[in-house]
């Protein structure tokens, strides 16, 4: 234990002295405070726009954070050869996969946590008072922290068997095509035969992440069913550890070059 | 008792478009090594020395054969608690502090929390760069980075050390403390396996050498049981250049300087290259046996291997 969560303090470590992730956040909380003039220019629906543009704002870069991090995670230490003074000590593979997972994922929950301060801090500028429905918001941040660990433990698995170029294209691509699950279901109940099957079979495999995405509903300060809330917690817990054992699977079996 | 053994270790990889073809980065080793001993692990580049070391650490698997190190598997994790080593060119991450990169390892290799800085700052002493360890790795030279390998390597106490080409990269200095480096480890009592293509070093270092050539091993003993395999040689210092050429037929390698002739020659030709002198009715300075050194051997090896390795294409 001790061992995965020095790997995992030092991914973290990694991920706060890297430059470029400062320059994301202060992307993500500019982008927060120009949703606040949107919304002041949108007469009657200022806390419509602020929200849906400041949870899409911290969605969309920690989608960006976790993609091209997560893919240099394992191929960047091989390239680099930093794996070998590691595992020629008494670190099991899997605990280093899992070390890098948590720490990225421990990034990702910080730097949610800071643009979530700034999109809130955004909210009160603009209505001067927070009411009900804004608990809402938690639950939709909360859904878009299960979208990161999902994202990060889809780009980790890349990482383990393919370039990093190929790993952000792959993991961009499921996260795109994730988006529309809920649409990819549709086609595949309206199609016949091979390309049934074929739709059906993808419409599963892919991450649900329209499921996670409430930011239109609680926008219009519609609840979250606490139902949802527990498949999407069941279902993004169990799709990160199948991932997870699919990158230890795969890099148990890799020769280093 | 053994510190290292393999067993017929080998290691293939598959190359080719369809990867049908298998070209051998180890052929069948089998080597043993005894605790407390400093061993030198020769050969050019591309010899396989690295393909070893990285099956003994169980970076990549082998394609046969086993090894044990401290009478352990090599996949055990008791057992790599108890070995250090340092890779050929090291990368360290560099966003951290030498101090910070070595209290990361110590952590990774279990040593308590409670004796973690004593032993990084003792670490960073014992190669000399404790005025850096506050510095970001980044803002290193390749030499420094080299001493925080060593530092890493030697942090946990390990039994066994494993070194990859350690004095690669370092002046002359950084050489030296090396070289005092290993053998303070071999006084503690450690083994130190380390490979290198630098004879003089192993020469000076190592209790027994092996050498690998092309993926096999072509010869392990001392280094003294291995020159004393060697032709014998003397050197001949006689002025007139007119005696070179008839030397040379001797097989001597002559240098000329001015009128002044260093000629080597092979022992058992020294009777008839003295005759000829005489013949010539030069001056003869002085005549030194030469001791063989292990590049001689390690040199003559190859040229036989090269040599039968014609002979068996030419059938």
């Amino acid at each position: 234990m001790s061992r995965i969560s020095a790997v995992a303090s030092n991914t973290f470590r990694e991920a706060v002295r890297d430059r470029v992730l400062y320059n994301l956040i202060f992307f993500a909380l500019l982008l927060v405070g120009a949703a606040l003039l949107f919304g002041q220019i949108s007469i009657g629906i200022q806390r419509i726009v602020l929200v849906n543009l400041g949870l899409s704002a911290i969605s969309v870069f920690g989608v960006v954070i976790a993609i091209f991090i997560g893919i240099g995670l394992v191929s960047k230490e091989m390239e680099k050869k930093t794996l070998y003074t590691i595992l020629s000590r008494p670190v099991q593979r899997w605990e280093f996969i899992v070390g890098k997972f948590g720490g990225l994922a421990w990034t990702l929950v910080v730097n949610t946590l800071c643009m979530a301060i700034g999109f809130f801090a955004a909210l009160y500028l603009l209505a001067r008072h927070f009411e009900r429905a804004d608990g809402y918001l938690v639950v939709a941040i909360y859904f878009i922290i299960l979208e990161f660990v999902v994202v990060t433990a889809v780009a980790l698995l890349f990482s383990t068997f393919s370039s990093p170029v190929l790993s952000a294209v792959m993991a961009l691509a499921l996260f795109v095509i994730g988006t529309f699950a809920e649409d990819l279901r549709a086609f595949a109940a309206m199609s016949h035969g091979a390309m049934r099957v074929f739709a059906t079979l993808a419409a599963y495999v892919v991450p649900n992440f329209a499921s996670l995405n409430v930011i239109s509903s609680v926008a219009h300060g519609q609840p979250v069913a606490a139902s949802l809330v527990v498949y999407n917690t069941v279902y993004s817990l169990f799709y990160a550890a199948a991932a997870l054992c699919g990158a230890i699977l795969v890099f148990e079996y890799r020769n280093l070059k | 008792m053994l510190a290292i053994e393999t067993f017929a270790l080998e290691k293939s990889y598959s190359v080719g478009f369809w990867r049908k073809r298998r070209v051998a980065g180890l052929k069948p080793l089998n080597l043993s090594v005894e605790a407390g001993e400093v061993f030198g692990y020769l050969g050019p580049n591309g010899a396989g020395k690295t393909t070893t070391l990285k099956l003994l650490m169980g970076l990549i698997f082998p394609s046969g054969g086993s090894a044990r190190i401290l009478e352990m598997a090599i996949a055990d994790p008791r057992m790599k608690s108890q070995i250090g080593f340092l890779p050929e060119q090291p990368f360290f991450y560099d966003y951290l502090t030498a101090a910070e990169l070595l209290d990361y390892y110590a952590r990774l290799s279990g040593v308590p929390a409670r004796e973690r800085t004593k032993r990084v700052q003792t670490a960073l002493a014992r190669v000399g760069i404790s005025q850096s360890a506050r510095t970001q790795l980044r803002k290193l030279s390749k030499g420094m980075l080299q001493r925080v390998g060593i530092a890493q390597a030697v942090l946990h106490d390990p039994k066994v050390v494993f070194l990859d080409e350690p004095m690669s990269g370092l002046d002359p200095l950084g050489r030296r403390e090396v070289r005092d480096l290993i053998q303070s480890l071999k006084e503690e009592g450690k083994t130190v396996f380390f490979s290198t293509h630098i004879l003089s070093d192993a020469e000076a270092l190592c209790d027994r050498v092996a050498i690998l050539h092309k993926g096999e091993l072509r010869g392990v003993g001392a280094v003294n049981e291995l020159t004393a395999r060697t032709e014998s040689k003397v050197e001949i210092l006689f002025q007139g250049v007119q005696g070179v050429t008839l030397l040379s037929a001797l097989g001597a390698e002559c240098h000329a300087t001015g009128e002044m002739v260093r000629a080597i020659i092979p022992e058992n030709r020294q009777d008839e290259a003295l005759e000829a002198l005489r013949r010539l009715g030069l001056r003869l300075i002085s005549l030194t046996p030469v001791r063989a050194t292990l590049e001689d051997y390690f040199i003559e090896r190859l040229k036989k291997d090269e040599k039968a390795e014609k002979v068996e294409v030419g059938r």
